[in-house]
């Protein structure tokens, strides 16, 4: 890449850098400013639900002209959980989690001086940014932001007739995400490209550390998913603003019926949750690789069954595009079709189970430093496990017709996916923060942080599973017009101290993150002993990751704890100490593991 | 009150920076052997409170959950639902303890050398296998009750009902003696023609318009459902059934109450719930009390009163069905 040093200004730097590090950070930085936006949204409509129609002058102070004496409007109540999931699907689990780690760690575990295209990378985080700032301005369009579910199901989110928010809020939103697909196809090509190319000599794809695997799996996904989205997009764009009849047929809305014939919403699902189950795994894999890496790090052992999890990579990307209907059961299309997604649905189980028994596998035995990362990993399988199982439920067809759309649902995808891809963020960026900023992160604070988002994760959506096993529906205003879910607002207000004590605990982690950027203790160059390439790069960024020539690769990446005879553990260690760099070359009549 | 309570918050924060700075002064970065072990013992501490709240919520959050199924189809859906629960339920706690259980078992220290253990087929062929092996018996019985749900085709003599969905009400028609609906278009729509039937249809004449549904004890329901404006979502959680209602097509769905509304308020699941709710109702100083009915309500995001789109179901014996809909006029009779 660029070996020829020109003379860096400020803006070629900090602002419109190609060097993938600084790139990963102005992802993260963005990733968590939005990733703030919708913590405190989802606190705004919590407080809605746990006492509704409650006057509370926080709700006055923010919503402005949509509120009523401090109690949120019901039009906007909507508008909060639509911009929450979205905000937070997209940008904050997609770009912000695979676009740190991805743009950080791909040219740095796999020996490369730099992305294929340094400029695409920059154009990425970019695009990225304006449909950001977008997003964030369609939050103060005078009839309110987007409000038809994040999933925009038309026709709600067709006719401003039907809800205020589809009007200029749903187009801005569109064109969001339309910006939002653009910048993230080019940075997956990128990503793909780089694995495939750029591998320093001895990387083979046998060798490729877990995290990469699961970054380059991802990327392909992206790639096959995200342009559907696109089109779905544009015909919901044609629909709403040039009177095509895509989505829409038969409608009769205020006095009168409008013009639109033969289309079907039912298209308009198929193609939103061809990209939107894959979406769910392009949200998970990067956590599921990241946590793959810090546990066996941290165990200071191997990743139990290293083959088993690329297999199980591939086995979960492939079925993740071809189970889009279980979103569906109920929508209106053949029943036949049902069938069909709940058995690819239930096989998806499979090798996400045996990923979660390897993670458990590894833990075994092990010699486990309880570093914050380590912890965020450790829950991240936890969740993963819980949030997974009731998956067995909620893909079963049959089951699936009586609590599709309830809480059940929201509080299965929130530990699945939500929770879960975030514990694996957050273990990214204690465990990389070295890398990214040369300085290290407070673990005391850390393990706070820890403690506190595990509990309050759980006080939040164990209860609320039974909520929705009550039968209360998601995306309601208030319950208070049905007497039958009167018992369940205690549990609601249960649910809502939880999600306000996790809310704000969240400030330890920014102020940890914050002020270790410039007060941290300075890092050294391995803090973690880990035996990935990223670790061989000085401590202060260069341009081109290493000062002389590439390291060459002799081993996979890991090496932990292996011992002179394989199969005593008491034998001493064959490299003298636990873990074995990957550039280490093997000893004479060393195994190849 | 309000006041003393914002001070609080004032002097929450304020010792929380104060903390986090005093904190942040300490230079030890990486985990020692002491903290192992302190986060190994908390980890401990965590799965004790999560086991309690997990058990907890399994014990005492019964009385909240829906009853037994009120319709035929439905009894499948809860044996089926049973046995799935049982076995994520006793997955839930083996794999949960591991996991804590493990990071305290395992946490690190200077003496302990972790054990160098990267691969076994044996045990990866294991837990492929028997996760498959469970998953297709649950898939096959899920996939037998679905067919058996969705399947509307064998039914005797149903009783064919159009539900009708708009913002933010729901209206229902019965087909009448002819038991055959009209056609229905948003075309038609005016006056009080308000779910859009073409009169001109001689199956149309007959229909019967309503505002609240009742059905006979023990017969096939088949429900047709119609949208007008947005998507909306017939959900009757009581009878295990719900579908879609999409503005330009026809969805299905079927099903055979199997209690009556009344049968239904003598069940004790029911009657324990109602006790729950009423005490809550009185504490809130609500003078009307809670009566157990079946509902439908709308389970699909379709606007500002989403939350408050419901019609009321009553389940009653034939003969009082059958004098209840004698009483309703024909289409014919209103709609000139």
């Amino acid at each position: 890449m660029s070996e020829h040093h020109h003379k860096e200004t400020f803006v070629t730097k900090y602002i419109f850098s190609q060097d993938h590090k600084m790139i990963s950070k102005q992802f993260l930085v963005t990733g968590m400013f939005m990733g703030m936006i919708a913590v405190f949204m989802s606190m705004l409509f919590r407080l809605q639900i746990a006492w509704p129609e409650t006057s509370f002058t926080i709700i006055e102070a923010f919503l402005g002209s949509h509120q009523t004496n401090g109690v949120m409007d019901p039009d906007f109540y909507l508008a909060l959980v639509t911009i929450h999931g979205t905000i937070m699907v997209f940008f904050v689990l997609t770009a912000g989690l695979s676009g740190t780690f991805s743009n950080l760690l791909i040219p740095l575990q796999i020996g490369a001086r730099d992305m294929a295209s340094g400029f695409l990378n920059m154009i990425s985080y970019w695009l990225f940014f304006v449909s950001s700032v977008i997003m964030v301005i369609s939050l103060f369009v005078e009839a309110g932001p987007a409000s038809a579910g994040w999933t925009i199901y038309p026709p709600l989110s067709a006719l401003p007739q039907a809800i205020p928010g589809s009007g200029a809020g749903m187009t801005l939103w569109l064109v969001s995400m339309a910006i939002f697909v653009a910048s993230s196809l080019i940075g997956a090509l990128n990503y793909i490209v780089t694995i495939f190319n750029l591998r320093t000599k001895g990387m083979k794809m046998t060798r490729l550390p877990l995290t990469m695997w699961a970054f380059f799996i991802t990327a392909i996904i992206g790639v096959v998913s995200f342009p559907v989205l696109l089109s779905a997009a544009l015909l919901l764009i044609f629909d709403r603003s040039f009177g095509t009849s895509f989505y829409l047929s038969d409608i009769f809305i205020s006095g009168e019926v409008l013009h639109y014939q033969g289309g079907s919403p039912v298209l308009f699902e198929h193609l939103f949750w061809f990209l939107g189950h894959p979406e769910v795994y392009i949200v998970l894999l990067p956590a599921l690789g990241i946590t793959s890496e810090i546990i066996s790090t941290n165990s200071r052992k191997p990743i139990f069954g290293y083959r088993a999890m690329i297999m199980s990579i591939m086995a979960i990307a492939f079925l993740s595009t071809i189970v889009w209907g279980h979103h569906m059961f109920i929508s209106g299309m053949n029943p036949f079709l049902g069938s069909v997604f709940t058995f690819t649905t239930l096989l998806i189980a499979i090798p996400s189970a045996v990923k979660a028994f390897n993670y458990i596998t590894t833990l075994w035995k092990g010699n486990l430093q309880l570093n914050p990362a380590m912890l965020f990993s450790i829950g991240l399988v936890s969740t993963f496990v819980t949030g997974g199982l009731t998956g067995l439920v909620l893909g079963d067809s049959a089951l699936d017709i009586n609590i599709h759309d309830t809480y059940f649902v929201v509080a299965h995808f929130h530990l699945v996916m939500g929770v879960s891809a975030i514990f694996g963020m957050y273990a990214g960026i204690y465990h990389w923060f070295p890398k990214m900023y040369g300085r290290m992160m407070n673990k005391t604070l850390g393990y706070w942080h820890f403690w506190i988002t595990i509990i309050c994760a759980y006080g939040v959506f164990w209860p609320m599973h039974f909520i929705g096993l009550a039968g209360l529906p998601r995306r309601y205003y208030s319950n208070t017009a049905f007497p039958m879910f009167d018992d369940l607002l205690q549990i609601n207000v249960v649910i809502t101290l939880f999600a306000l004590v996790g809310g704000i605990a969240q400030i330890i982690f920014i102020a940890n993150f914050f002020i270790s950027m410039y007060r941290g203790a300075k890092a050294t160059q391995n803090p973690w002993k880990s035996n990935t390439l990223e670790w061989t790069t000085p401590v202060e960024h260069i341009h081109g990751n290493w000062p002389g020539k590439i390291p060459e690769v002799h081993r996979w990446a890991y090496d932990y704890s292996k011992r002179v005879d394989a199969n005593d553990d008491d034998s001493d260690y064959l490299h003298g100490q636990d873990f074995v760099l990957q550039t280490t070359p093997l000893l004479e009549g060393e195994e190849q593991s | 009150m309000l006041a003393l309570f914002y001070i609080f918050i004032g002097i929450a924060i304020g010792v929380s920076f104060w903390q986090i700075t005093r904190i942040m002064n300490l230079r030890d970065v990486i985990a020692t052997d002491e903290d192992n072990r302190k986060q190994g013992k908390y980890s401990l501490w965590f799965m004790a409170f999560f086991y309690a709240m997990m058990i907890y919520c399994l014990i005492f959050m019964n009385v909240i959950m829906l009853p037994e199924s009120a319709s035929i189809e439905g009894e499948h859906d809860d044996i089926l639902f049973n046995i799935t629960f049982w076995l994520i339920g006793i997955v839930q706690f083996i794999m949960q303890f591991l996991i804590f259980y493990f990071t305290f078992k395992y946490r690190g220290s200077k003496e302990r050398k972790a054990k160098f253990y990267a691969d076994s087929h044996k045990l990866e062929m294991i837990w492929t296998i028997i996760p498959a092996v469970v998953l297709v018996v649950l898939v096959s019985y899920g996939l037998w009750q679905w067919n058996n749900v969705m399947d509307l085709s064998d039914a005797e003599d149903p009783i064919v009902i159009e539900v009708y969905s708009q913002q933010f009400r729901w209206d229902a028609r019965y087909a009448g003696e002819d038991n055959t609906l009209g056609l229905g278009n948003v075309n038609y729509i005016k006056g009080i023609n308000t779910m859009g039937v073409d009169m001109s249809d001689k199956n149309a004449s007959d229909d019967k318009q309503v505002t609240e549904l009742y059905l006979p004890k023990g017969r096939k329901i088949h429900f047709k459902f119609r949208s007008q404006d947005v998507l909306h979502s017939a959900y009757m959680p009581h009878f295990r059934a719900q579908m879609n209602c999409v503005p330009g097509m026809v969805t299905e769905f079927g099903f055979t109450p199997k209690f009556t509304t009344e049968e239904m308020r003598q069940n004790p699941e029911v009657i324990a719930k109602t006790i729950g709710i009423n005490k809550i109702r009185k504490s809130k100083g609500e003078e009307e009390l809670y009566e157990f009915n079946y509902l439908l309500l709308c389970n699909k995001i379709c606007g500002a009163s989403h939350y408050n789109m419901q019609m009321k179901i009553t389940v009653v014996e034939q003969e009082d069905y059958d004098e209840w809909i004698a009483e309703q006029p024909t289409l014919a009779s209103i709609i000139k």
